[in-house]
């Protein structure tokens, strides 16, 4: 297998995995998101938070592999986005951080200001990441401040307070919705009562703000200058980002190869609002919802990764970011053994868990 | 303190913490696999409220664990940003495969140990809580595995077009003998931590004359578990001392304060007092033969001292230079075929040059003075790693003596006969995660000035960030990390308090 074609399933496999985050601990992190509004009692909230208290640890680590992937695959990449959004990263972490505890110490001390606040570190640890998540992604639309030097060193111009654009925050509410959407579906699936009736209120609301900002987004996209190689970039050449020539257009984000995923992002909203009376299909259609968004970010900014709007020419991409040949070829033989065998186990995981989480259910280990 | 010092500061702190619940996770998930085997093949219900039991605590434990472990592997790419372009192509792949093959694993089964007891079979129960453990221990290889390469970089290349460092040999790096003697020390070790804590709490609970039929249980596991893993720390803990004399020799010098080399069979110092500014160690107490036959298993190969390690440092700079200015000519001119026999005749030790970035940002101009300066910051905190080294050594001896007598009293069925010794076991409950700090210690400070031994230069691989925002973020975690700890430490106490006949929630009481 040549580089380039290496480089090529590395960029779906970068795609595939923040998609199997976003739709397999989107759900955790939306149903965390609602926990203070669907789940009014302690008991309701015990029922919510035991939808996902077996789950979540095994949907975090897509998470953690997305991370490992892009460290190992895209090196250059992991290092300029994490270091160039430090304190946006580090809010991240911070809030996830909490998760592990809410979950496992909320129900072990029997009052209710230490419940409530675990409720509310919850809440965060769903709100946040999924916010930060988005505006981050808006950003690399707009171009980021940063630079290398003859070393190859990372350099940039970022601040906290940079990123918070209005065009990003519209990509960051993008997100929180989709998660919010995604959270009550599984909600409405998973639990019965008064927690799946609130849940089941929240998402015709989710569904169209969602359809309604992605709309805008794609509005704002067709006016905003997009980045574009000039000249011929060698696909089998090496990982220097700066052997290239940049240009910024306007529009050039928005294009035909995008519009499938668009049109599937847009059709699993409506059909999580249609279908939210037989909560299956409901939630299998609002799955669809992240991961189409995802695809269409990514195939609209291919084959950039992280554009620079201080050094377009360093800008990083699929031909110039990634690891060697040897690395992604020996990294794409150890996904091809074990992403398998995680989808068999997860599902045997979630066979063994199925049905509704009920108020007989809690006790013994539960949460 | 500047933007080097607060990221090594972070990264300490935060890999300290997150090695507090790292080694006891190890050692529990093993543990509540041999009881449940325990409990299926015999079916006696006793068994499974040990599993019950120590699987809340393992519960407490592993949540604290998945909190301050998100930190770590986020941490290489905000505070180490160069350090991860220049070695990611080579040190990342072992993490991601960590994620792949160990920790979905873990993440996965440790929801069904918990909330899965009524609705699976007694064997497909056994067989997630194997799982569990199974998923913590690859785990651990992984992690190793990546930190076995900083240790000894083996099966990789510099590669001046991308200006890093690339895999060469994907096997090399996977079955590095450093990463290999690492991991079963480490592992090991952890089963220590959890056979030590388990011990200590039931002996608590024969000292206050309650479950004493809980206890003894859970002591014959963790005397026999602790007794072979104790003995395969030291064992294997020798194994790394004779992996690290073969490719660490400062640090095996610097653990021995052994500042000129010793002709073989080289002695091994047992009482010292380094002198960091003389290059001396006073009031020395040495046994003749020892090091010679840990490090070099031989009686008749020497063992080099600082010295002369030093100045072996200052051959490798000048050499590394030739290569720096090499590779400066082939960024003007990459078609120079000259300057790139050159850059490969010396790429070697182009890390060596690297050490005089601390000194001065143009390297090529370096003074002869500068590089003696430079060979010399190749020597560790000698002190610190000979107190450490001792103390380690010394309790991993107490841990062999105190599970080969409870191994002994559990034979004799007399485990809570004798209040010295129960109160001795309490006692040693914190011994453990200071013997295992001492080793993160021994490792990972002991390799400084380096992040990767002889590649990389640890104040070379930091992020282009600022002092303010390396600040405020280990401030934060901190912050967070002491609070979650309190909390920790008082739900630990509480469910230990309770004790396994107590029901697990409050409200079900």
């Amino acid at each position: 297998m040549d580089y380039e074609t290496l480089r090529l399933i590395w960029w779906a496999l970068l795609g595939i995995l923040l998609i199997g985050f976003a739709v397999m601990d989107g759900f955790d992190l939306g149903t965390a998101a609602l926990l203070p509004f669907v789940a009014k009692t302690d008991i309701e909230r015990r029922i919510a938070i035991n939808t996902v208290g077996p789950v979540w640890e095994g949907n975090q680590v897509w998470f953690i592999l997305g991370g490992g992937s892009i460290f190992a695959a895209w090196p250059s990449l992991y290092g300029a986005s994490f270091s160039g959004f430090y304190l946006a990263m580090f809010l991240v972490l911070a809030t996830l951080i909490l998760r592990p505890a809410g979950f496992k110490f909320r129900s072990k001390v029997n009052d209710p200001r230490w419940r409530a606040f675990w409720d509310w570190a919850l809440f965060a640890g769903g709100v946040v990441p999924a916010l930060v998540f988005g505006i981050a992604f808006g950003n690399l639309f707009e171009g980021v401040p940063f630079g290398f030097d003859s070393d190859l060193r990372f350099h940039s111009e970022i601040t906290l307070f940079g990123l918070l654009n209005p065009f990003a925050l519209l990509v960051g509410m993008i997100s929180l919705t989709m998660i919010v959407l995604h959270g009550a579906s599984w909600l409405n699936f998973k639990t019965e009562g008064p927690v799946q009736a609130r849940a089941r209120a929240v998402m015709p609301y989710a569904a169209i703000l969602f359809v309604v900002l992605f709309a805008l987004a794609g509005a704002c996209l067709a006016h905003m200058d997009g980045y574009r190689i000039l000249g011929v970039v060698d696909h089998n050449g090496p990982s220097n980002p700066t052997l290239k020539t940049v240009t910024r257009i306007a529009g050039v984000w928005v294009r035909g190869e995008a519009i499938p995923a668009v049109v599937i992002a847009l059709l699993g909203a409506v059909g999580a609002l249609l279908l939210r009376r037989r909560p299956l299909m409901a939630f299998l259609s609002s799955a669809l919802v992240p991961a189409a968004t995802i695809a269409t970010a990514g195939l609209a900014l291919f084959p950039f990764l992280m554009p620079s709007s201080a050094d377009p020419d360093v800008s990083l991409t699929v031909w110039d970011a990634s690891s060697s040949k040897l690395t992604l070829a020996v990294m794409l033989g150890a996904v091809a053994i074990f992403l398998p065998l995680i989808i068999a186990y997860t599902g045997f995981v979630y066979r063994v868990l199925r049905g509704p989480v009920r108020e007989q259910d809690l006790g013994g280990h539960s949460y | 303190m500047d933007l080097v010092e607060l990221s090594r500061l972070q990264f300490a702190v935060t890999a300290l913490y997150h090695f507090i619940f790292v080694p006891l996770t190890l050692g529990l998930s093993v543990l509540l696999g041999i009881m449940e085997t325990v409990y299926v093949m015999t079916g006696r219900e006793i068994w499974r409220d040990l599993v019950k039991f120590w699987g809340i605590l393992f519960g407490i434990n592993f949540a604290m664990g998945v909190a301050t472990g998100i930190t770590m592997e986020f941490q290489f790419g905000t505070n180490w940003a160069y350090y991860s372009q220049y070695v990611g192509d080579v040190f990342g792949a072992p993490l991601a495969i960590e994620g792949l093959m160990a920790f979905f694993l873990e993440a996965t089964f440790v929801g069904l140990f918990f909330f899965a007891w009524d609705k699976l079979s007694k064997i497909q129960h056994l067989i997630a809580t194997w799982l569990l453990a199974l998923g913590t221990n690859f785990s651990a290889l992984w992690i190793l595995i990546a930190n076995g390469w900083m240790q000894y970089p083996v099966g990789a290349h510099f590669n001046a077009d991308t200006m890093r460092m690339e895999v060469s040999d994907f096997m090399e790096v996977l079955f590095n003998p450093v990463a290999q003697a690492k991991f079963v020390h480490t592992v090991s070790a952890g089963y220590v931590t959890g056979s030590v804590f388990v011990l200590a709490i039931s002996a608590w609970y024969l000292l206050k004359g309650r479950n004493a039929e809980f206890a003894k249980r859970s002591m014959t596991v963790a005397a026999s578990f602790g007794l072979a893993s104790a003995l395969s720390v030291v064992v294997l803990g020798d194994e790394s001392g004779y992996t690290a004399g073969q490719n660490q020799k400062m640090k095996i010098a610097a653990i021995e304060a052994m500042w000129e080399t010793e002709p073989a069979p080289a002695s091994f110092t047992v009482f010292g007092l380094p002198d960091l500014a003389a290059h001396k160690t006073h009031m020395e107490v040495k046994v003749p033969w020892m090091l010679g036959l840990i490090a070099t298993r031989s009686a008749d190969t020497p063992v080099p001292g600082i010295s002369e390690l030093v100045g072996i440092a200052q051959k490798n700079i000048a050499d590394g230079l030739i290569a720096y200015k090499a590779l400066a000519t082939i960024k003007k001119d990459p078609h120079d075929a000259q300057a790139r026999k050159e850059l490969d005749d010396h790429v070697g030790h182009l890390g060596y040059a690297l050490l005089l970035k601390n000194i001065r940002p143009d390297i090529e101009n370096a003074t002869q003075d500068e590089i003696v300066r430079a060979a010399n910051s190749t020597i560790p905190n000698v002190p610190v790693l000979f107190w450490s080294f001792r103390l380690m050594v010394g309790l991993g001896l107490w841990f062999i003596a105190l599970f080969a007598f409870s191994f002994w009293l559990s034979a004799k069925r007399q485990l809570d006969r004798w209040r010295p010794y129960l109160w001795a076991a309490l006692l040693t409950l914190p011994l453990p995660w200071i013997a295992a700090e001492l080793g993160w210690v021994v490792a990972e400070y002991g390799r400084q000035p380096w992040v990767i031994v002889g590649v990389m230069p640890t104040a070379l691989g930091v992020s282009s960030t600022t002092t303010t925002n390396v600040t405020l973020s280990l401030l934060g975690f901190v912050l967070f990390y002491s609070a979650l700890l309190v909390v920790d430490f008082y739900l630990l106490r509480k469910y230990i308090k309770l004790g396994p006949d107590a029901p697990q929630h409050e409200e079900a009481a």
